[in-house]
């Protein structure tokens, strides 16, 4: 009877587990799907690349161009992601390679105080000291602007990633055994010949994973962006104009204007955009990292 | 002891934080020999192997004493280049640790550091060296390959090949075989003895059986000083330490 007893409670256990990770493995389809049926009624009858591809957002009209959202969204992250490359790169490298373990340990709570900071602090931030000095920068360009541009937008995303960036890419280095540096340098090499030769080829994959994975979640931030960027429905045509970002356009607009025909629809298909976007950045930096492993 | 000293090692403190490693060694390294560092693990044989070629550089709070002298020049207190003296010896460690390149680029790595640009003596030296370690055959085929694929026997050679390459006049070995199989064991051995004619060699190990094989002379580690050192014969035949005697006979390792 115990005997019985203690392999059903095996077997129902190992069921219930099965079942928790079935869920969670089916979430991303589940988002995927709930999303597609209901932005299903906006693609159905407005064709997909006019969608995609129209820079004119008239609801009203029953025109629903994404372009102005879809390009703020890649000129805000894009800009965020070529700031924080060198950045990260380089302080990752100095706290890895240079530093006394002691700085390593100093910088690891500041880094994950400064990842944990809810986002809308990051934003009133921004509007303090950013936006300001946006106006500032922009003059400098001899342009005149309100300082709610993609370049604040950019540069506030820029703080928000650096975080996030920086704690992969010290794992990358930590983890890459000294003895590896110890061969390059018997060999006669300089500190700095073993970190270009030798480091940053062995970490490559991960580099690129951790800019990936950056670029991702700059793609998707939406409270401190929203703050700064301007919200102007109109394509950005250099770093100084104003951009409306996808996700903006869903958090500003969800639950207004739905007396407008299609608007829920439009709002679910700008979700999906960006839901398939970061899908889409993650498999290829995935992809990208399984070719490059092999040759470090 | 017959022969010349290639390296001597004075007076050797050597500290890290508030932990001494290593206490008053003076050890002599014959050229043209084997030397081996013998002793079990945490003695500090590690420490002095990669002091002999500054990798302690690399620690923090780290403090040395003493002197070591190679070709007249101590190598602590030195002004000349650092990566250059390190030239001067090739280090197998004890995992193969291959660049993360092709075989070729690992074996002309060194090389290129030093300023070799051209292709024809790249390859001819890649060729040379990949065939004095018994390399050259398996993988003439796929040397743009990365270094990776190859087994782990074949990478410790190649780690031997690369260190060769920038032509050493010692060779320091930190436990060199503890993660091969034995036959890759015996392969890396047996080129040391061939390689002792033209190379000083010195190997740490805590394998007595593979000491007794190999080594011309013996130094005998324990709590990071040096308890008995001596030519190999006499060394294993008649040990003059207590502790000697007792590591010999097993008591402990």
């Amino acid at each position: 009877m115990s005997g019985l007893y203690r392999k059903w409670t095996d077997r129902i256990n190992e069921a219930w587990m099965f079942s928790c990770l079935v869920i969670i493995i089916m979430l991303p389809f589940l988002l995927a799907a709930g999303l597609y049926l209901k932005s299903y009624l906006i693609i159905s009858e407005n064709n997909l690349s006019g969608l995609l591809f129209s820079d004119i957002w008239k609801p009203a009209e029953n025109k629903f161009g994404f372009a102005p959202f879809i390009i703020s969204s890649l000129w805000v992250s894009l800009s965020a992601l070529v700031l924080a490359v060198p950045v990260c790169l380089l302080s990752s490298i100095y706290i890895t390679q240079y530093a006394r373990s002691s700085v390593l340990n100093l910088m690891q709570p500041v880094i994950d105080i400064l990842a944990g900071i809810p986002s809308v602090i990051y934003g009133v931030w921004g509007i303090l000291m950013i936006v300001p000095f946006s106006v500032k920068a922009s003059e400098w360009f001899g342009v005149h602007t309100t300082g709610y541009n993609i370049f604040s937008g950019a540069l506030v995303l820029l703080v928000m990633i650096i975080p996030f960036i920086l704690n992969i890419l010290i794992e990358i280095f930590r983890i890459i055994p000294e003895e590896l540096s110890e061969a390059s340098l018997s060999l006669g090499a300089t500190k700095w010949e073993t970190i270009k030769y030798v480091l940053l080829r062995k970490a490559f994959p991960g580099i690129v994973s951790a800019f990936g994975l950056g670029l991702s979640r700059a793609f998707g931030e939406t409270i401190a962006v929203l703050m700064v960027v301007g919200n102007v429905i109109k394509i950005p045509h250099n770093i100084f104009d104003p951009g409306y970002p996808l996700p903006a356009l869903i958090a500003n607009n969800y639950g207004e204007m739905l007396s407008i025909p299609k608007y829920d629809s439009a709002l679910m298909f700008a979700a999906l955009i960006l839901l398939a976007v970061i899908l889409v950045f993650n498999f290829a930096s995935r992809l990208l990292i399984m070719r490059l492993e092999r040759y470090s | 002891m017959s022969g010349n000293t290639k390296i001597l090692i004075s007076d050797l403190y050597l500290s890290i934080g508030k932990h001494e490693i290593l206490k008053n060694i003076n050890v002599e390294i014959p050229e043209n020999k084997i030397t081996v560092l013998l002793g079990p693990s945490g003695c500090g044989k590690t420490t002095l192997l990669k002091t002999l070629n500054r990798l302690t550089d690399l620690y923090d709070d780290v403090k040395i004493n003493g002197s070591i002298i190679l070709d007249k020049d101590d190598i602590l207190h030195t002004k000349s280049d650092i990566t250059w003296i390190r030239q001067k010896m090739g280090l197998l460690s004890q995992r193969p640790y291959p660049l993360p390149m092709s075989i070729y680029g690992n074996v002309s790595y060194g090389l290129k550091i030093k300023g070799i640009k051209k292709k024809k003596i790249l390859d001819e030296k890649v060729e040379h060296y990949l065939k004095e370690v018994n390399l050259w055959e398996e993988v003439r085929e796929r040397l743009h390959h990365p270094a990776s694929d190859l087994s782990i026997g074949q990478q410790q050679r190649l780690c031997l090949a690369r260190g060769l390459a920038v032509d050493p006049e010692i060779i320091l070995a930190d436990e060199p075989t503890s993660a091969l199989d034995p036959l890759s064991s015996q392969s890396i051995e047996e080129m040391f003895m061939i390689l002792k004619k033209d190379y000083t060699l010195v190997v740490v190990t805590h394998i007595l059986r593979q000491a007794k094989r190999i080594a011309d002379h013996v130094v005998f580690m324990y709590l990071g000083e040096v308890v008995e050192q001596g030519p190999a014969d006499e060394f294993f035949t008649s040990p003059k330490m207590e502790r000697t005697k007792a590591y010999l006979k097993g008591a402990f390792n």
